[in-house]
């Protein structure tokens, strides 16, 4: 149950609740508008357990009393409150801030507030950005013109409509009107969240109007420079439609320890996603009270942000070829790296090239092949780093070879890596990010082989087209939980396969001078990783089902689905090299 | 090994490797006086004046100057103007490679000096991997592996690193090229930078070599699959990694039976032996394989308490 008290600051009164132990870490939430403390009840339930969760309704808001003029709002008087409320209840102690919406706004001036250094022990934002640095941030976007800059305000000046129109007088006046009856009918409509209506919702949302009025204009021409003085845990919610993601790209300069974790779920996080919401809060807050525990789960950042900065991806057979290059593009786009080889050098190796992109990078010998091993894998990954966003299904390995000669521990050997790999990579993130409700995204990487039948390959292509079916099916199962699949078939790379392909039914000089010939011929194409990693990273970032890699790849498709018999033809010419 | 005695034909080692610590003096002193803004052109020409004050008096190339993504030759291969010294600023934190090939008397030099104008991570580790190549470069050709042999598992050796062999990008392709002694009454000019009684003793290499089925110019096609040539070689490995480039180049002596580094005291190996010398503790990484099971559970017990 919780404990009440009352808190003055100036003249007015703020209405404190309190659950927990409190002698446990303070962790001190503070709601957004039109909204009331109540917005982080859910939310609050589950830190209770662990932490003493402190809620209290900003001025205008709640059971808290109004000061009489727009000038009451100003950010100096709201932080002034929020020192208040620490004061009170952790008068001794650090306090972790929490902010939603303007929750958030206002707490970032304490936050970048020098005097309050030792009185915060971190923050973590959410879809609330700090209006100093969004005043430079508009200024630096007007500065330079350019089309992604003007994209980035157009972008952002869309999502605020209703900040522009509380600037005219009198528009206050629709939550008086009846705005207030039907915001719960609203959010349901909109976000699609059930929350219970508040007797309060009409004055939070009258009173409310003055802190737009009373900042927006004042911050976001006359910005100034601040810093934070404590730690900073941004949470960028990308479908928000009031705060767009770009405005914190260079959030870095004024935030010096800032970890950043992107997430779907709209901009009322901590009514849609609570459990979600208070993992990440006690995850943060827990690093912060012992150092050097979790750390590795929270994704630093430094420079700028980049496309895909707090998002995490996992590659296996991260080693070498397109494993390698996948994991370095999605490094160089900012995200944080967790990698799987049975070559742990290879991936040590890759895990350091990563690194010089600035961003984190792990490596671990695992074969996929392996369901016990996948699972302590997937169970390890998921507490030592969290889940990931992003799977890559890469790890494959190549055989030739005719049918007849194609033994029976070849087919085992191949069936293992290439489709059982896939199977626990699929069923074993995959049952995790349902369970997560984050969405995401896994790549299966199949082959052009994959839909052209041939006697070169038989066991290679057979794996690759189960690739492909299990790939549209996995798609088609885990669309409704926000969970993109794409299956990738590329042509002839040039990659370490040709040198390890395994060639059934010869000898091991005669596949040593197949796998040479081979290799020339792919060296010859041409056609880098470096490529496919980028055909990969399109495809996650625009959802699709496939990419066809090169033109071969793209002829192959073609031929099987218009010209099968010409593919049956082809299929019957031997390839292998001799 | 490294004896002055004369192990080449017509060869003084010692006036080569003397005039190879001038030029690499003279990459070292350049680099040391870079601000902020100058260009690879008055790079290129504060090299030449101060080799000339020097006493060289000519060439097998004039320098080279690359600075920031044009020292990983991105977008230019061969014989393409881009190669030469261009009007590209230097900029704080940016890679950059000087390159000068003097001729003083009869002895030549060609040497490359990578570095950076403050920090940068991927040049450091690019300097840190050209370590292995110089390495596995003496061991190999001490085996007498054939040079294309060689080049290719310098090739090899780049895959397993994870960056690209940007010296594919000069002209030949080549890791390496080889030079002589040169005579000391011929002419002195130079076309397109390169000097021509250099140039012409390579062609006569070239055609020499061609009887014999060797070539002065060592790459990893057929023409390199010979057994290792007599000779003074300047071996060039260039790595790339997204816009960053890094090499070496300095004169590896191969004789009938033996191969050497001429010079052992050049800065990057000096910045290699610094590195290893101040490496005592490895920094503390985290393995997922080092997890233990127990731990793992007891900070999953944590979390279900919350979420």
């Amino acid at each position: 149950m919780s404990r009440q008290r009352e808190v003055v600051s100036g003249t007015v009164r703020l209405a404190v609740r309190c659950d927990g132990d409190p002698a446990a870490p303070p962790v001190l939430l503070v709601h957004g508008y039109p909204d009331a403390s109540q917005v982080w009840d859910a939310v609050a339930d589950r830190l209770a357990t662990e932490f003493l969760v402190i809620r209290y309704d900003v001025r205008g808001a709640g059971q808290s009393s109004a000061p009489a003029e727009a000038r009451g709002y100003r950010l100096e008087q709201l932080s002034q409150d929020l020192q208040a409320v620490m004061d009170a209840v952790s008068p001794d102690r650090p306090v972790h801030l929490v902010g939603h919406d303007w929750g958030s706004i206002q707490t970032w001036e304490a936050v970048t507030d020098p005097a309050l250094k030792e009185r915060i022990a971190s923050f973590t934002s959410l879809s609330g950005p700090c209006l100093d640095h969004m005043g430079y941030w508009l200024r630096d976007k007007l500065r330079q013109p350019s089309p992604a800059h003007v994209l980035a305000l157009v972008r952002q000046l869309i999502r605020s409509w209703y900040v522009m129109l509380f600037h005219l007088p009198g528009t206050g006046l629709v939550w008086k009107l009846g705005l207030a009856r039907l915001w719960p009918r609203l959010l349901r409509m909109t976000e699609g969240i059930d929350a219970p209506g508040r007797p309060s919702q009409s004055s939070d949302g009258w009173n409310g109007v003055a802190l737009y009025r009373a900042n927006f204009l004042r911050r976001l021409l006359l910005p100034r420079a601040r810093h934070a003085v404590a730690p900073v845990q941004l949470v960028i919610a990308e479908n928000d439609a009031y705060v767009s993601a770009g405005i914190f790209d260079g959030l870095a300069r004024w935030v010096p320890e800032l970890y950043v974790k992107r997430v779907r779920g709209g901009h009322w996080l901590p009514l849609k996603r609570p459990v979600f919401v208070a993992g990440l809060i006690a995850d943060f807050v827990r690093a912060r009270e012992n150092p050097g525990g979790t750390q590795s789960r929270l994704t630093r950042v430094q420079g700028p942000l980049r496309e895909f900065s707090g998002r995490q991806v996992l590659v296996t057979g991260a080693a070498s070829g397109i494993g390698r290059a996948t994991a370095l593009a999605f490094a160089e786009q900012g995200a944080s790296l967790v990698l799987a080889d049975l070559n742990l050098d290879g991936a040590e190796r890759t895990a350091l090239l990563a690194r010089l992109h600035g961003v984190s990078a792990w490596a671990c010998r695992v074969d996929v092949g392996d369901g016990v091993a996948m699972r302590t894998f997937a169970d390890g990954v998921e507490d030592a780093f969290g889940l990931p966003d992003i799977i890559i299904n890469n790890a494959g390995i190549g055989m030739a070879g005719g049918l007849l000669h194609t033994s029976e521990q070849d087919w085992e050997r191949i069936l293992r890596v290439n489709l059982w790999g896939l199977i626990h990579g699929i069923r074993l993130f995959g049952e995790r990010m349902v369970q997560a409700g984050n969405g995401g995204h896994i790549v299966n990487v199949a082959s052009a082989a994959a839909f052209t039948p041939s006697r070169t390959f038989p066991a290679y292509a057979t794996t690759k087209a189960a690739a492909l079916m299990l790939s549209e099916c996995a798609r088609a199962e885990f669309s409704r939980f926000d969970i993109g699949v794409t299956a990738v078939c590329p042509g002839f790379v040039d990659t370490g396969i040709a040198l390890s392909t395994q060639y059934t039914g010869v000898n091991a000089d005669e596949q040593q001078r197949r796998r040479e010939q081979a290799a020339k011929l792919y060296q010859r194409r041409g056609f880098t990783p470096q490529k496919v990693a980028a055909a990969i990273v399109h495809a996650v970032r625009r959802n699709r089902p496939l990419a066809l890699v090169g033109v071969e790849a793209q002829g192959a498709r073609w031929m099987s689905r218009f010209m099968p018999w010409a593919a049956r033809l082809f299929a019957r010419i031997d390839f292998s090299p001799n | 090994m490294n004896s002055t005695t004369e192990v080449l034909p017509g060869v003084d080692l010692a006036r080569f490797k003397a005039l190879q610590r001038l030029a690499y003096d003279c990459a070292e002193t350049v680099a040391r006086e870079l601000q902020p803004g100058v260009t690879e052109k008055q790079v290129a020409q504060k090299m030449k004046v101060w080799l000339l004050d020097h006493g060289v008096d000519d060439w097998f190339h004039q320098p080279f100057a690359w600075f920031g993504d044009r020292t990983a030759f991105r977008g230019f291969r061969g014989f393409n103007p881009r190669f030469f010294p261009s009007s590209r600023r230097l900029e704080e934190n940016m890679p950059y490679i000087l390159d000068c090939a003097p001729v003083q008397g009869g002895a030549v030099a060609d040497i490359g000096y990578s570095g950076c104008l403050g920090h940068n991570p991927m040049l450091e580790q690019l300097m840190d991997d050209l370590a292995a190549h110089r390495e596995l470069i003496l061991r190999l050709i001490r085996q007498r592996q054939s040079m294309a042999e060689v080049s290719r598992a310098v090739d090899r050796l780049c895959v397993s690193q994870g960056v690209e062999p940007r010296h594919k990008a000069y002209p030949f392709s080549v890791l390496a090229h080889q030079v002589g002694p040169l005579d000391e009454r011929s002419r002195r000019f130079s076309v397109a930078r390169f000097g021509v009684r250099s140039v012409v003793w390579l062609s006569r290499a070239m055609a020499a070599g061609q009887r014999k089925g060797q070539s002065p110019l060592w790459s990893s096609g057929k023409r390199s699959d010979h057994a290792p040539m007599p000779g003074l070689w300047a071996v060039e490995p260039h790595l790339g990694f997204y816009g960053v480039g890094a090499k070496f180049e300095e004169l590896l002596v191969i004789t009938d039976s033996n191969a050497w580094w001429l010079d052992d005291d050049l800065p990057h190996v000096r910045r290699w032996k610094e590195r290893q010398e101040s490496r005592t503790e490895l920094e503390p990484v985290l393995r997922l394989h080092d997890l233990t099971r127990a731990s793992a559970s007891k900070s999953r017990a944590a979390r279900s308490s919350v979420a």
